[in-house]
């Protein structure tokens, strides 16, 4: 029993499933730290992860290439990325309740919709959806090529995104702005650059990211869009963004810990076989994320404008 | 440019123009994705306005769907207001419910004026108790309250589901798990007899008058709203920070455990996992368009209802989907958010000086 419980770890299955559970949760773990390291945060995550889902899916079901429904998705999270933006940084309304009415929103929008172009489907319509990885040289290793060949191209752009934005956050004039606008607004505007486009631009980045999350789970993991398929996911990334303290490179840690849990305890329950109930195990990864917040909230270094809105003139 | 200039008080005709309006703009909002599918957009919110308020039927039914929503509205008002960022009321709503239906479907028989009041007080307990580990977790160790309270949404239903599958399941019941009926000791009484409604109406009406009473006429109401506009300067007062905010978790917790008592209790009689089709998040909707006012808590609840109502009504007429109804409601909150900000501040166009 043990044994076999250790076992799960030396399977390329097992390390294949921790990267597919992982990679929606790296875009909206880099999604929501952009917008947070700019000072918003964006409980509009869970809604725009349903929307990037469909609406990315639904492009590609009328026709759409799959990087062009990724595309749609992309812009569909911006757009209510755009719309948190406004309601939270030049009206300064609480990015709380914003976030929650954005989550609202999006989803009800993405459900209304779905319902609209399909009113009577007793299975959900398919796409085909991005092929699995074919690797030269790497996808004939041993062990790295099983796990490579149930990759698709989606996840290498996952990875792609942590280092980009990690570049683009800690080298580059933009990147210290964004920084900036999160800690010190002040310090933005006396350089002569504007808060309310600098928060506004990040927030809709960060959203586009999220959609992409979504994304990734009708075209890429499924390939059909499912009511209720996001489950959770958009707030274990909030989650998971202060366990990361807000670097794209803990971000991606921290999913692939996330996921590899996640992938855990999907093998331990067959293990277990119904000995113990399966909503145990369904438990641990929320039960996870709690306690990884719980035990870094003391030293969690917050962006220190987050949440505080900045109106000009006024201190 | 445009500025912010708060305003000393805020005239009643302005709060009541702006909610009215708000309502309006969420309607106009929604009638742009509604006209996108093709469907007559006057017919389908006529129908909505039938469905939800026709005829005393329909006018029950959408009291019916209230009850729930003044409980948990009236949870994040509390919350809201005190600035805990109550999102679980839905855990703690099931936590009422599973509550209820461990102490009302067996457990203990007595006569209905000792069980039901246990069966209250059991189920706010749970759900107080429920929101008392978010509040250490934040006091404690200063953990966000927003993403334990959502996180722990998602374990409390997958619990529920546990005990509806295990230990609670009810081995007369075919099919679908769901726990055993409440007896008729522990089962609130209907108001009107052929109708749904139920005494956990009365009951949430009096839980909003005690808390608008607890909330401006208490020295604790008033230590709550002061925690809730400066958190810093209530303690350099001398304020118990941190009692005030147990306080308010229990507040909220207890309303929103209330809740799945009296959908239990009062109106399904057993529990399933499928229980609550979101209440506990349309609560923060509700809290939201009654400004965090208890009494105002009562109106909106009333709306939201009747927009749910409402829209299930004009769907099976009509055959458009009732996820409309989510539509409206998510508009009216960022419309009244908006509005809000009407009623708090002056808008004033400055011309830009020269530096």
């Amino acid at each position: 029993m043990l044994w076999s419980a250790l076992e799960i770890l030396t399977q390329a299955n097992f390390w294949a499933a921790t990267i597919r559970i992982a990679t929606p949760l790296i875009f909206g773990v880099l999604g929501a730290l952009l917008c947070e390291r700019a000072g918003v945060l964006n409980l509009g995550i869970e809604g725009i992860f349903v929307a990037g889902a469909m609406s990315g899916w639904l492009a590609v079901y009328l026709g759409a290439p799959l990087w062009g429904g990724v595309a749609v998705a992309a812009l569909t999270g911006a757009a209510f990325g755009l719309v948190h933006g406004v309601l939270t940084v030049p009206l300064g309304l609480s990015q709380h309740v914003t976030g929650i009415g954005v989550t609202l929103l999006a989803t009800s929008a993405a459900y209304f919709g779905y319902r609209v172009a399909f009113p009577n489907v007793a299975t959900p319509p398919r796409i085909e959806p991005f092929p699995p990885l074919d690797v030269p040289v790497l996808g004939d290793l041993p062990f790295i090529g099983p796990i490579l060949a149930q990759q698709t191209a989606l996840t290498v752009f996952a990875f792609a995104c942590v280092g980009i934005l990690a570049v683009v956050l800690s080298r580059t004039p933009l990147g210290l702005a964004i920084r900036a606008v999160g800690d010190n607004p002040e310090a933005v505007e006396a350089q002569g650059l504007s808060v309310v486009a600098l928060r506004i631009g990040a927030v809709m980045a960060g959203s586009a990211l999220m959609a992409l999350g979504g994304a990734f789970l009708t075209l890429s993991a499924f390939n059909a869009f499912y009511f209720g398929m996001i489950n959770g996911r958009g707030w274990v990334c909030i989650a998971l963004t202060v366990f990361a303290s807000w670097r794209p490179g803990k971000a991606l840690l921290g999913a692939l810990l996330f996921g590899a849990l996640d992938a855990y305890q999907l093998r331990i329950q067959t293990i277990a076989g119904g000995a113990v109930p399966s909503q145990i195990f369904l438990m641990l990864p929320y039960i996870f994320s709690i306690a990884a917040l719980v035990l870094v909230a003391r030293r969690a270094d917050y962006p220190r404008a987050l949440m505080k809105p900045y109106f000009k003139g006024q201190r | 440019m445009i500025r912010f200039v708060p305003r000393e008080r805020t005239p009643v005709w302005l709060t009541l123009t702006v909610s009215i309006g708000s309502g309006l703009a969420a309607l106009l909002l929604t009638a742009i994705p509604l006209a996108l599918t093709g469907a007559p957009v006057f017919t389908a919110f006529a129908l909505m306005a039938a469905g939800a308020a026709g005829d005393g039927f329909a006018l029950a039914e959408t009291l019916t769907r209230a009850t729930p929503l003044i409980f948990t509205g009236l949870a994040a008002a509390v919350a809201f207001r005190a600035k805990l960022w109550n999102i679980g009321a839905e855990g703690q709503l099931y936590a009422g419910a599973l509550a209820t239906v461990a102490l009302g479907a067996g457990l203990i028989e007595a006569p209905s004026y000792v069980l039901v009041p246990l069966v209250l007080v059991g189920a706010a307990a749970a759900g107080a108790a429920l929101l008392l580990v978010p509040v250490l977790f934040k006091t404690r160790f200063g953990a966000d309250e927003v993403v334990v309270t959502l996180l722990m949404n998602f374990i409390v239903l997958l619990f529920v589901q546990m005990m509806l599958e295990g230990p609670m399941k009810d081995e007369m019941a075919l099919g679908w798990p769901q726990s055993a009926p409440v007896l008729d000791e522990a089962t609130l009484p209907k108001l009107v007899e052929g109708l749904r409604l139920h005494a956990g109406l009365v009951l949430a009406l009096v839980a909003a008058v005690g808390l608008h009473v607890f909330i401006n006429r208490t020295v604790w109401g008033f230590r709550i709203r002061a925690v809730g506009e400066n958190a810093r300067a209530a303690r350099y007062a001398g304020l118990p920070v941190g009692k005030a905010m147990a306080l308010v978790g229990i507040l909220s917790g207890g309303l929103a455990g209330l809740a799945g008592a009296s959908e239990v209790a009062g109106l399904k009689g057993y529990l399933t996992s499928d229980l609550s089709p979101g209440f506990g998040y349309a609560g923060i909707v509700v809290a939201t368009l009654a400004n965090l006012s208890p009494l105002g808590v009562i109106p909106a609840a009333i709306f939201v209802a009747g927009v749910f109502v409402g829209a299930d009504s004009m769907s099976r007429a009509i055959g458009v989907s009732n996820y409309l109804a989510d539509l409206v409601v998510a508009f009216a909150l960022l419309s009244v958010l908006v509005g809000g900000l009407l009623t708090r501040f002056r808008i004033v166009l400055v011309r830009r000086e020269a530096a």
